[in-house]
């Protein structure tokens, strides 16, 4: 379950010196999402969606109010715990953040790695997520030889091999095609069905409007809809 | 299938590479030559302390003249006292010429011709204990006047001495120790700062503080090891130059034709060296790759804590 409390954010501006604090970019933010549910996450650019996402995949602390992310105090979890906590986190980034010196294999292979799996495990969840995404045949080009629409393939495969309990996405179809936008949503909700939570933030409406799912709509760092 | 990476920060090619090599390697040549020094200046120390406190002059005035008893010459009631007192071996009568030869800085050539009363003066072997005054002592009470002197207060300086290189040598390898963390410090700071973005993906993916600096720690352990160990390599010719130039000092000077030779020089030159700098020298890429490991491990630590 995600709950969020009465979370309100702001940025340190480090140019004005320490303790500065910029205005707040979210503004007394409370919903639940149970386990294995689904959320839109809508509303305008500068409405805080990016922000709202990095408080859930935790990589950033909330100025005031109380995050909980799958049963854990995010504020009080060693940070130790907290990367075992990210591992069962994945993420599908605006700019996508592939290693540029990693083949789209070792891209995708990395939170596994990371999780110290087997490399026998490794290779056969890797080559078959990255036939489902369409890039079997391009397992060893690096992300400057890849497409915007090929690179975020691959930044979608990375978020989903470890089978997350939770998935959290920004902007995930923004440089696919419809083709592409449609089996990514497949793949998306059968991760859902099969237990995983989704967050999807997206300014895209015949999308949202294609897969129904409850939203959490936004404007100006504060939540206008909630269901 | 995709050769498998192993190193998703890249830091085969991150660090400066050439450059934290090469400043270690200048932080353990310095290191060696401050060791070797230490090591060196208590070695000849040692030998000094021993030849320096076992010396022994006795100068015995008038020495013609009669001794308090009315029996023999002052100088031969000297010297049969001394054949008898514990503690004192091998006295030697300096020869007129040989006295004159320690004067003449002062004197000239030929003291004798100036007419001045010049005493007899005794070279012996004192192994007992205190600086010498019970035989001052004793002798008095035959030749009154007589001066016994033993190397004890030169052997104090020597000690003194050898303190403050060692003090010295000791600073100096805090001092190298302590630019030689900053440097890694340095380097690593770079490489975490070109590598901000990999670092804050893989960071998000869920790797450990301690899997992200380990990464860093054993390439900066790497170079530092290389470095300090070329460092040391290239210390050593210079050891055995020193060594070479100390060697009188540290040895009797041998038979002449003995030495000839570069071989024989070289041959000197080692076995003059002292034996712990064998030891130590290997101890620095040892040093090394502990400095390097934890001033990584710390500052890629202390760097983690900004992320959340």
């Amino acid at each position: 379950m995600i709950r969020f409390d009465d979370v309100w954010l702001k940025y340190h501006h480090q140019e004005r010196g320490p303790g500065a604090l910029a205005r707040d970019v979210l503004r007394g933010i409370s919903f639940k999402i149970p386990d294995g549910g689904f959320r839109w996450l809508t509303g305008p650019s500068g409405a805080g969606k990016t922000s709202l996402l990095k408080l859930i995949y935790l990589a950033q602390h909330p100025t005031q109010g109380r995050i909980d992310i799958m049963g854990t105090h995010a504020a009080k979890i060693s940070r130790r715990d907290a990367a075992l906590l990210r591992r069962r986190i994945g993420v599908v980034y605006q700019d996508f953040r592939l290693l540029a010196h990693l083949s789209a294999y070792d891209n995708v292979a990395l939170p596994m790695r990371l999780a110290r799996r087997a490399e026998h495990q490794v290779h056969a969840d890797v080559t078959e997520i990255l036939r489902w995404v369409g890039l079997a045949n391009r397992l060893g080009a690096l992300p400057d030889e890849l497409s915007g629409g090929e690179q975020q393939r691959v930044a979608i495969a990375r978020a989903v091999v470890g089978r997350p309990k939770l998935l959290v996405a920004d902007e995930p179809t923004g440089n696919l095609d419809d083709e592409q936008a449609g089996r990514l949503m497949t793949l998306i909700t059968a991760l859902n069905r099969l237990g995983t939570t989704v967050v999807v933030a997206t300014h895209n409406h015949a999308l949202v409007e294609a897969y129904p799912a409850p939203r959490l709509e936004m404007a100006e760092g504060r939540l206008t809809a909630h269901g | 299938m995709a050769k498998r990476h192993t190193d998703p920060l890249g830091l085969h090619s991150a660090l400066e590479d050439w450059m934290l090599p090469v400043l270690v390697a200048a932080m353990s040549f310095l290191a060696a030559l401050a060791i070797a020094g230490a090591l060196a200046s208590t070695t000849l120390a040692a030998q000094w302390q021993n030849d320096t406190a076992a010396a022994l002059t006795i100068q015995v005035p008038q020495p013609g003249a009669p001794d308090a008893a009315n029996n023999a010459t002052r100088l031969a009631a000297v010297q049969t006292a001394l054949q008898t007192m514990p503690g004192v071996t091998n006295p030697q009568l300096l020869s007129a010429d040989a006295l004159n030869h320690l004067l003449a800085p002062w004197l000239g050539t030929d003291a004798a011709s100036l007419g001045l009363p010049l005493p007899a003066v005794i070279t012996a072997t004192w192994s007992g204990p205190g600086a010498g005054d019970s035989i001052a002592a004793a002798l008095n009470k035959l030749a009154p006047g007589t001066l016994a002197q033993t190397g004890t207060q030169w052997a104090a300086r020597v000690t003194a001495l050898t303190g403050s290189l060692q003090t010295c040598a000791a600073a100096v390898l805090v001092i190298v120790a302590l630019v030689g963390g900053a440097l890694v410090a340095l380097a690593t700071r770079a490489g975490l700062a070109q590598r901000r973005d990999t670092i804050e993906t893989i960071h998000g993916l869920g790797a450990l503080d301690a899997d992200i600096a380990s990464r860093f720690a054993s390439r900066a352990t790497i170079l530092a090891v290389t470095g300090a160990a070329a460092g040391a390599l290239l210390a050593l010719p210079v050891l055995l130059w020193l060594a070479m130039l100390a060697a009188p000092f540290a040895s009797p000077i041998p038979q002449p034709g003995l030495t000839s030779g570069l071989t024989n020089g070289l041959a000197r030159s080692l076995a003059s060296m002292p034996p712990a700098l064998w030891t130590a020298m290997p101890c620095l890429p040892l040093a090394a790759a502990v400095i390097g490991w934890c001033s990584a491990q710390l500052t890629v630590r202390g760097w983690l804590r900004k992320l959340v």
